[in-house]
């Protein structure tokens, strides 16, 4: 993969100030999120760094605007999103 | 024409306030962040959000067929002010200040994201006072309102909510919570 | 560029060269007149040569913050630049030292950011025991007059650069979420610089003297001298002015450090890492600390003896940190008292080898999932507490320790 496609790729962002893990974000994108002891969603493709900024595969990216949607708390958001055609 | 449109009113009140207590029900479950048997916690917030729409619907051809059946003497200021209504004004007018704190909440609702999750929650908490105030508006207002039939279905109801909202008040009512019950104060 | 009266620094010693409590006169007849307001590119340039690293303990390249907002200037409404001498650290002392012998060398760096940029607001944010020297050295300033003064709470993260934002805007010391760099988008959304006070003092000489002094002390590298904080060994903290990339075993000896009764000195505060008595001649500079998993941050040395336990002290400041939490993000506020539990149950020898991994499942847990870099500060230091003190950790999980006296004191839990 290029890295150009990287860089455009939109970013699941993770406000962790209003994120109270309700966990419903988890269910909707189970390939990329896990919860926590606590409830609060773990990114399973970052292991280590930052976890506040998951890149979202195009596959995932209707699945990860209806978590944006959902989240009880509007805790997410998706940055770096090319408008749609 | 009249009597249709008197019978639709009858009937979609009846059916509204199934719905809206099926919605609370649901916005209980949707708090408290668990699942239910067939349902993930996502379906569970849709299915609650759904069935508020649909009680909306209902609610809005409760009220216009009533606005349009001159037996009833319902006028459009009677949607808005409440208590200065021609028939049974106190218990319509019930029915008014409902109908007013739902299109509040639903507004809110629907436009969650431009108005922020503040003004959101803050308005939704507002459904535990509308649902009550539709109850007494159905049974006070309604023709049926004091048949046995009605009033099961009322007082049943009533049971229902008034468990659930027992529930909501307990401290491990919010999934999450027993998970975090370790925090040192 | 006007000439400097005064001749520049010939050693390491050059932030309190105008003597303790210096008044406006005592700051020119050391240092001289401050140069003209120059511009943004140009100071960018000074201090891209300079070498110049934040002090403030992220230590990130000055140049580069300022270049970033620079760029974004012209943006209606103007740039923001604000002096942080909140000093959350409980270990450090050198910003609050700095504020009350040298604030004009402070404020002169203030300005000539605020200037460069063409700032529309300017801020200095200190806590309480800085006010009182602040305010009347200000007095003698009509140059200072635009700079609102914001008294910083004492706590562990009302440092933090969105906290400050924060306080200021707000009156709330903690952390936002931020999708965008405070450079681009800050207080009330305009580009803001936030520099610590000590970076400020330094910058303030680099206008004067210029960049290749500044060079003259320090390494290629770590160029100029930074202040520490020394404490522990019954010391009270001591700031020092040391030349950058100092071995560590000579800024403790300044210190009056007796440094082979040590066992370790912690580098870089509470987030900091660990540093064995056997590798004391690693220079203080962030390259020489990498191995170590640390950097010289805001200048902290706090010294372990041989008299006490290293899981002991590191469990209750691991109390403390998790205490500290702003309680606004869940991995944080929950992960960290779990961290510091584990710990203190490390600490007071249960033996249960599964605290050790429990303890870096927690860590790699908590690392990274905040809106600020506490829970990663907090799991530096207590897996680099494990990892240099291995053999306590031994030890403790045997029922024993090197120093049984040392015990956690019971009011912390």
């Amino acid at each position: 993969m290029s890295t150009d496609s990287a860089r455009s790729r939109p970013i699941l962002h993770i406000d962790w100030t209003r994120c109270d893990g309700r966990g419903v974000c988890v269910e909707l994108l189970p390939e990329l999120l896990n919860r926590d002891d606590w409830g609060y969603p773990v990114a399973t493709i970052l292991p280590t760094g930052n976890r506040s900024n998951v890149p979202i595969s195009p596959a995932l990216e209707d699945a990860a605007v209806e978590a944006v949607a959902l989240c009880p708390r509007l805790a997410l958001s998706l940055l770096n999103r090319e408008a749609s055609p | 024409m009249d009597t249709a449109l008197w019978v639709v009113g009858r009937a979609t009140g009846v059916v509204s306030l199934g719905l809206i207590t099926l919605a609370v029900l649901l916005g209980i479950m949707t708090r408290s962040g668990r699942p239910l048997p067939t349902l993930p916690r996502f379906s569970v917030l849709l299915v609650h959000r759904n069935v508020s729409l649909v009680a909306t619907l209902f609610i809005l051809v409760h009220v216009v067929s009533l606005l349009f059946d001159s037996f009833a003497k319902l006028r459009p200021v009677d949607l808005l002010v409440p208590f200065i209504g021609n028939y049974k004004p106190i218990w319509q007018g019930l029915g008014t200040v409902a109908f007013d704190l739902l299109i509040a909440v639903v507004l809110t609702s629907l436009l969650r994201h431009r108005v922020g999750v503040g003004a959101f929650r803050i308005v939704h908490w507002v459904t535990y006072a509308m649902w009550p105030i539709a109850v007494a508006h159905g049974i006070g207002n309604g023709t049926d309102g004091r048949s046995p039939w009605f009033l099961t279905i009322a007082i049943a109801s009533i049971l229902l909510v008034a468990a659930a909202s027992i529930w909501r008040l307990t401290p491990f009512f919010v999934e999450s919570s027993q998970r975090r019950e370790t925090l040192q104060p | 560029m006007s000439a400097v009266t005064s001749s520049p620094p010939a050693t390491a010693a050059r932030l309190f060269v105008a003597g303790p409590h210096a008044e406006l006169a005592a700051h020119i007849a050391a240092y001289g007149a401050a140069p003209p307001p120059e511009s943004g590119s140009s100071l960018v340039g000074k201090l891209e040569e300079s070498g110049l690293i934040g002090r403030g303990g992220a230590g990130f390249p000055a140049w580069r913050k300022l270049a970033a907002t620079n760029d974004l200037r012209r943006r209606p409404g103007g740039a923001v630049v604000i002096a942080n001498g909140a000093e959350g650290e409980p270990l450090s002392r050198k910003d609050a030292t700095l504020l009350q012998h040298s604030p004009h060398l402070v404020f002169d760096g203030l300005l000539a950011v605020a200037g460069a940029v063409g700032a529309s607001e300017v801020f200095l944010y200190a806590t309480e025991v800085s006010m009182k020297r602040i305010n009347a050295a200000i007095r003698d300033r009509p140059d200072m007059d635009r700079v609102k003064v914001v008294v910083a709470p004492h706590t562990f993260i009302s440092g933090e650069a969105s906290a400050v934002v924060n306080a200021i805007e707000n009156n709330l010391a903690i952390p936002t979420d931020r999708t965008r760099r405070l450079s681009d988008h800050g207080l009330r959304g305009k580009p803001t610089l936030v520099f610590n006070v000590e970076t400020l003092a330094h910058l303030a000489l680099v206008d004067r003297y210029g960049p290749n002094w500044f060079r003259t002390v320090g390494t290629n590298s770590d160029a100029g001298t930074r202040l520490v904080t020394v404490s522990g060994s019954g010391l009270q903290p001591v700031v020092l002015e040391v030349p950058g990339a100092i071995s560590l075993r000579s800024a403790l000896s300044s210190a009056g450090v007796n440094v082979g009764t040590i066992q370790a000195v912690l580098v870089g505060g509470y987030h900091g890492a660990w540093v064995a008595s056997e590798h004391l001649d690693t220079p203080l500079s962030p390259a020489d600390l990498l191995p170590f998993g640390g950097h010289p941050g805001a200048g902290i040395l706090a010294v372990l003896d041989n008299g006490q336990c290293g899981l002991v002290f590191a469990a209750e400041i691991a109390t403390y940190l998790g205490a500290q939490s702003a309680k606004q993000c869940g991995p944080c506020t929950f992960g960290l008292p779990a961290m510091a539990s584990i710990l203190s149950r490390l600490a007071r020898r249960e033996r249960d080898p599964a605290l050790v991994t429990e303890l870096g499942r927690l860590g790699r847990l908590t690392s990274g999932r905040g809106s600020c870099h506490h829970p990663d500060g907090t799991t530096r230091f207590v897996l680099s507490t494990i990892s240099v003190f291995a053999d306590e950790v031994q030890l403790h999980l045997g029922g024993r320790c090197s120093a049984p006296d040392h015990r956690i004191s019971e009011a912390r839990q």
